[in-house]
């Protein structure tokens, strides 16, 4: 399929759009990549997205497909060769979107609040690493979340540890000490190419983050 | 496919919008189970054990195995009894009924409920306008359709019933015009159509108990200003 028509609007920072870069390249699509500026959204990002208004927005033959999951879902069902990113037997798919699910509603807002410094960090640092750790027993022994297979889950956990270092310089904690077996997680992920691509390092997003409260007045 | 009563169960309470979409999805297929009534002031050890992230209902479970969140419950639903589907199966429609069941989750229903049961001025308004907002969008959404599914309801219509059924109640209690005919007309025939409908309505929980709970609720929350 030509890379022309499949466009992604994205923002490098978003852990939301790197889920969709890593479905991507899971599956050895080719795509434009067009990046947007938040201060001001492209007339192409308000007209395929006019709802949220926010990226990632994956366009496939002029068609918009919005919110994170729900493109990788899309992706894993036009795309239906192999790798699959959802696992054939129904219950087990149904456990993948259960998770997550509890990633989206967890674990992006507890990061925000320790890096911006918003609210009881003291709170804030517990609600994380407990996060982390329901995260970690549900991970048990297994290699990735999605089993012997990176997988749907893996897919959508592992961009938020690109923020790992942010976190954990912004709210001085140690997510290797709290957790380590989700950190071997990590780097089992980074093995793979399309992780690896897909993710920046930690220090530019920890670079951008310090722009950004200076940008916003965030201290 | 046959299915005994003791081989799939549905963990609930009567009155909940999130248990009556599994319903829903449920009477669509003509899958029987077994209902069992949870009192949230004191959760059953079977809930804590079947869903102990949430600690919520409703919790579906189906040969000893629970499903929690009621769009996983649904889509897993529709992939174990493929009669009357809820979901197309064209992957763009798909997307596009996952999108707007998620909008309705995540942009109505919590605004809609902070609209009636907040008691700062401030921030019920916010809600309101947010409510109103997004009703919008569904009214645009929906237009001439019949379903959100189009001729037949599908995820985003049983999504809805939230909606079509429990806005008008609390809205009426609060005394708040939110969801009106005037105002979303298209989604107002929707909501017609939809709690008419011969599946939804013989699940959907009768109205007087459920507006009398909610009256309750709200004269506690208003009283204790």
């Amino acid at each position: 399929m030509a890379g022309a028509n499949v466009v992604l609007l994205d923002f490098w920072p978003s852990s939301y759009g790197m889920r969709v870069k890593i479905a991507l390249a899971e599956k050895g699509i080719s795509y434009d990549c067009k990046q947007e500026d938040f201060g001001a959204k492209s007339s192409l990002l308000l007209e395929m997205n006019p709802v949220h208004k926010m990226i990632p927005v994956l366009i496939h033959n002029a068609k918009p497909i919005c919110e994170s999951l729900n493109i990788v879902q899309y992706i894993d069902e036009a795309w239906n060769h192999k790798p699959s990113l959802l696992p054939s037997d129904p219950y087990k798919r149904s456990q993948a979107r259960f998770w997550g699910d509890y990633i989206d509603k967890n674990v992006y807002n507890s990061i925000k609040r320790i890096w911006t410094g918003k609210g009881d960090q003291e709170e804030c640092k517990k609600q994380f690493i407990e996060c982390l750790k329901t995260l970690k027993d549900e991970l048990g022994d297994k290699p990735y979340f999605g089993g012997e297979e990176f997988g749907y889950v893996d897919v959508a956990l592992v961009p938020f540890t690109s923020w790992f270092y942010t976190v954990e310089t912004c709210g001085k904690l140690s997510i290797d000490e709290e957790c380590p077996k989700l950190v071997a997680w990590v780097k089992r992920c980074m093995q793979k190419e399309s992780v690896a691509t897909a993710l920046p390092h930690p220090h530019r997003i920890y670079a951008f983050a310090l722009q950004y409260k200076q940008t916003h007045g965030v201290e | 496919m046959a299915t005994n009563q003791e081989e799939v169960q549905l963990l609930g309470v009567v009155g909940s919008p999130f248990v009556c979409r599994v319903q829903i999805a449920l009477k669509l297929k003509g899958v029987e189970y077994k209902f069992l009534e949870e009192n949230l002031a004191n959760k059953s050890d079977l809930l804590l054990k079947y869903n102990p992230v949430h600690k919520k209902v409703p919790v579906f479970v189906h040969n000893e195995k629970p499903i929690a969140e009621s769009l996983v419950i649904v889509e897993y639903i529709d992939q174990t009894w493929n009669n009357n589907p809820i979901l197309p199966s064209d992957p763009y429609q798909r997307a596009l009924a996952r999108f707007w069941s998620k909008f309705i989750d995540d942009k109505v229903v919590g605004a809609a409920s902070k609209s009636v049961f907040t008691v700062d001025e401030k921030e019920r308004e916010k809600n309101v306008q947010e409510t109103l907002e997004g009703l919008q969008f569904l009214e645009n959404e929906i237009k001439e359709k019949k379903f959100f599914g189009g001729e037949e309801i599908g995820l985003a219509d049983i999504a809805g019933s939230f909606v079509a059924f429990w806005i008008p109640i609390v809205q009426e209690i609060a005394g708040l015009q939110l969801f009106t005919s005037e105002k979303f007309p298209n989604l107002y025939k929707w909501s017609q159509e939809f709690i008419n409908h011969p599946v939804v309505k013989e699940v959907l929980p009768p109205r007087e108990p459920l507006f009398t709970f909610f009256k309750a609720r709200y004269e506690t929350l208003t009283a204790s200003k």
